[in-house]
């Protein structure tokens, strides 16, 4: 067994709240973010989800729960073999939904993020940018009740990462608890919001 | 409205109502098709239905045909009288077929006439013979309602008593020993069949693990997006159903080609001594109704098997994934 990369860390994420994660590279953004995504399981320590605790959580239980959260991921995790707009219809598709009950959702949402042209292209031939903005399209067309979002603005634009950051603010202004890991300071400096920082594998909190 | 809806109206976008530039072409599968339940698969599929198929048809033809024989010999017994020094054989012959015309359950009792029975024996002693000078054995034919069998074990005994050296034959032996082989024979064929079946599990078994390790990637994203295991593993089984149709259909196919050219065969050399021998046995080579029926049933059996065999191993693939790795859950 390796080093504990996450010690000591203990913190609530409130109901319709809104946080930055920071820390330097390495430090356990992403460690952290796969626990509470359920997609890691800790060595130690007590993490409750939705108010379950998540070691009494069972296999069955595990996909509704997830439903509630929204991912983007550092690396996007998009299908290669379908379209970008396949890809932000995917969550939907999954739970049952007919294509006719969400197709203008999704192409609304795509044409929004800038990827009305994109639709329907396959991910390979997406530039990182692009790629990332179907991730978040896919993350947040459910309206989860939480969003975590790892670096989330890594591989756009300035401009294009203010655009995205009015995004994640409106949809926390609906009501979805959003945590944001990145270690842009310009972007944290946007918002005034709870900022946690990882470092040493501790978490500080400055409200 | 819908939330996206409003999330995107509250960030100033003009919705229009209808989806404009919206695509109504089909969606892609999750799962894509090409790297699953290859080719191979569709012709191991194929070959295990088309012998599964020519198994079925062959107990078909012996069960049918050991029926045909039975009921064939179940209509008839035999009075032998064995002739002897001072027996009048014609009234031995009278009293015999007499006695077994009065039980119920015999329709018609004849005695084979000395011309019959000279024909009998033409092919061993040529033609021209005097049967009376010989001392042949003679017959009666007892015909029997093979629904209201008559008390065999009375009228033996009758005889015995009545008339001298006559012996009642009800071809007991005989249908009992049809009775076995039919009975092995369709033992052998369905154990067979069982075989094959499960020979075709296995491979659907080995073909969906390696379809579910080339497509972990999908399987993590499609956990991620909260899909259920069920959602997964039907994902997977519509590709493995569309196989095992595409498999058993052409394997059933092939199967009615091959009885089809044997009927043909058979009908078309009918005169031929190799065509006289297997209709002997098998009547004329015609797999009925019930086979061909029994060949559609291989091809729907086999269809659901490879589609729910295929869903048992994701459940159970996925559930081992979990238990194994949780990290990858
Ligand atoms: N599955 C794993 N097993 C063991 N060590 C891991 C695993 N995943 C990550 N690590 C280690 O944990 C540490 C934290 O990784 P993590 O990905 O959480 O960092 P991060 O803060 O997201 O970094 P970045 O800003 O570069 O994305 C790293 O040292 C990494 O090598
Ligand atoms: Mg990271």
């Amino acid at each position: 067994m390796g080093p504990e990369i996450l010690r000591d860390v203990s913190f609530h994420l409130p109901e319709r709240s809104f946080q930055f994660l920071s820390g330097p590279s390495g430090a356990g953004k992403t460690t952290l973010l796969r626990l509470l995504f359920m997609s890691l399981k800790p060595t130690r320590g007590l993490i409750t989800i939705f108010g379950k605790d998540r070691s009494a959580i069972t296999r069955t239980e595990l996909p509704l729960l997830r439903r509630n959260i929204g991912v983007v991921f550092q690396d996007f995790r998009l299908l290669d073999h379908l379209t970008t707009y396949e890809n932000v219809a995917l969550p939907l598709r999954v739970r049952g939904r007919e294509e006719s009950t969400y197709r203008s959702d999704v192409i609304e949402l795509l044409k929004w993020v800038g990827l009305g042209e994109r639709m329907h292209v396959l991910p390979p031939i997406l530039s990182g940018g692009e790629k990332q903005r179907a991730a978040i399209a896919r993350a947040l067309i459910e309206q989860p009740r939480i969003l975590l979002a790892d670096e989330p603005t890594g591989n756009v634009d300035p401009q294009l990462a203010r655009r995205l950051l009015r995004l994640l603010i409106e949809l926390n202004r609906l009501g979805t608890a959003v945590l944001i890991a990145t270690h842009d300071l310009g972007l944290m400096d946007q918002v005034d919001a709870r900022r946690m920082v990882l470092s040493g594998g501790r978490l500080e909190i400055y409200d | 409205m819908t939330e996206t809806k409003r999330l995107l109206k509250n960030l100033g976008t003009r919705i229009s109502s209808g989806a404009r530039g919206a695509v109504s072409r089909k969606q892609m599968p999750i799962v894509p098709p090409d790297n699953v339940a290859g080719r191979a698969m569709v012709l191991v599929i194929a070959i295990m239905t088309f012998l599964s198929c020519l198994t079925l048809g062959a107990v078909t033809l012996v069960r049918d045909t050991a029926a045909t024989w039975q009921t064939q010999i179940a209509r008839e017994a035999t009075i032998q009288i064995k002739p002897e020094e001072g027996l009048d054989m014609a009234s031995a012959l009278a009293q015999a077929r007499d006695i077994a015309a009065s039980y119920p359950g015999v329709v018609d009792a004849t005695v084979v006439d000395a011309q019959a029975t000279a024909r009998l024996l033409e092919p061993w002693l040529g033609t021209g013979l005097d049967i009376e000078s010989l001392p042949v054995p003679r017959l009666v034919i007892v015909t029997i309602d093979p629904l209201s069998r008559p008390d065999f074990a009375a009228m033996r005994s009758q005889l015995q008593e009545t008339v001298a050296n006559a012996t009642l034959d009800d071809h007991r032996t005989w249908v009992d020993r049809l009775v076995a082989m039919a009975r092995t024979t369709v033992t052998i064929g369905m154990s067979a069949l069982a075989l094959m079946l499960s020979a075709t599990a296995l491979t659907v078994i080995f073909a969906t693990r390696g379809a579910m390790a080339g497509n972990g990637h999908i399987i993590e994203v499609l956990h991620f997006v909260g899909a259920e295991a069920p959602f997964i593993a039907s994902q997977f089984r519509r590709h493995f159903l569309l196989a095992g149709m595409k498999g058993a259909a052409a394997g059933g196919i092939g199967a009615i080609l091959v009885f089809v050219g044997f009927y043909w065969w058979s009908s078309r050399n009918m005169a031929t001594p190799e065509a006289d021998q297997a209709t002997a046995l098998f009547g004329n080579f015609a797999i009925g109704p019930s086979g061909y029926i029994g060949v559609g049933a291989i091809v729907v059996v086999i269809a659901v098997l490879t589609a729910a065999t295929t869903h048992v191993t994701v459940l159970s693939y996925l559930k081992n994934v979990d238990s194994t790795h949780p990290d990858s859950m």
